[in-house]
């Protein structure tokens, strides 16, 4: 069965172009998925500082929660962000950034996620994101 | 917070179109006046979401939303003495629709309140017309000055 969800979740980092442009990638541990962004320069916002663009991160997060959702049961589509809120905590280092998402609910067709960015202490989180995804999309809603 | 859009350093290395990031997507300044800019996006194979369909990541208009609405924070701030580092605080983003593929997409963005730390923004991205918008966003960005900005880098 785990190999099965390794399998589909591999099959989604390859098939999502946005997903190999960041550079992402995403480990099972048993039930518990971990994404990967490693640094790279084109995710630079401020080179001054320098640090990652405040979107990259988001975008990032948005991207883990979509991992996690294809790990719950085989879709028939992808599913279709409805809204995000991301919270930025600390500033994005040149640096590997994880995340884990957290699915908090899962309705007939929309469920609620929760997601954690870090980067070197998983207790001193860059970013928070809680969204919304629509599972079995309409034509009228969550379509992006 | 994420020390991320731009800097509005008078130094005119960090604006906006000079950011790694925004430079690797290819966003392009439409135009921007004091307190509003307008930031596009062409449709491109590397920066599709939804292989079945064709439409872009909705990542990829996040970080539109949130370049513009720093670009408009940032417009405010050029006046010489309030020269600061830009750090989104929050990004709120509802998704109406999927943008169109192959279509440019737009992002406008009004900073309606500026105070002595706080910049509160509201934008809208669409691909035909602003009044069928694919996404709308709401936004808080925090201004530190130059010498703070360097030791938010290193928490």
């Amino acid at each position: 069965m785990s190999a099965v969800r390794a399998a589909r979740l591999a099959q989604l980092l390859e098939d999502v172009p946005y997903m190999r442009f960041l550079g992402m990638t995403a480990d099972l541990a048993g039930d518990e998925m971990t994404a990967t962004l490693p640094f790279s320069d084109h995710l630079v916002g401020n080179k001054t500082l320098p640090a990652l663009h405040g979107g990259v991160i988001g975008a990032f997060m948005e991207m883990t929660a979509l991992c996690q959702l294809t790990l719950l049961e085989p879709l028939r589509r992808q599913p279709r962000t409805i809204d995000v809120t991301i919270e930025y905590l600390r500033s994005g280092r040149p640096l590997t950034t994880y995340a884990r998402a957290d699915v908090r609910k899962v309705g007939r067709r929309i469920a609620n996620v929760h997601v954690e960015a870090w980067q070197e202490a998983r207790s001193q989180p860059i970013a928070a994101l809680r969204g919304h995804y629509m599972l079995s999309p309409t034509d009228d809603a969550g379509a992006s | 917070m994420s020390p991320s859009s731009q800097t509005a350093a008078a130094d005119g290395d960090s604006t906006p179109q000079g950011a790694p990031q925004a430079i690797a997507l290819g966003f392009r300044t439409v135009w921007s006046k004091p307190g509003e800019a307008v930031v596009a996006v062409a449709w491109r194979e590397d920066l599709v979401g939804d292989p079945q369909s064709g439409v872009i990541a909705g990542g990829v208009v996040t970080t539109l939303l949130d370049h513009v609405c720093g670009m408009a924070v940032g417009t405010l701030l050029f006046d010489g003495k309030r020269a600061a580092s830009i750090a989104t605080l929050d990004l709120r983003i509802d998704y109406m629709r999927g943008a169109e593929p192959r279509r440019e997409i737009f992002a406008r963005a009004h900073c309606y309140k500026l105070t002595t730390s706080i910049g509160f923004v509201r934008a809208t991205a669409y691909d035909a017309e602003e009044t069928d918008p694919v996404a709308t966003a709401q936004a808080a960005f925090a201004m530190t000055s130059p010498s703070r900005a360097s030791t938010a880098a290193r928490p």
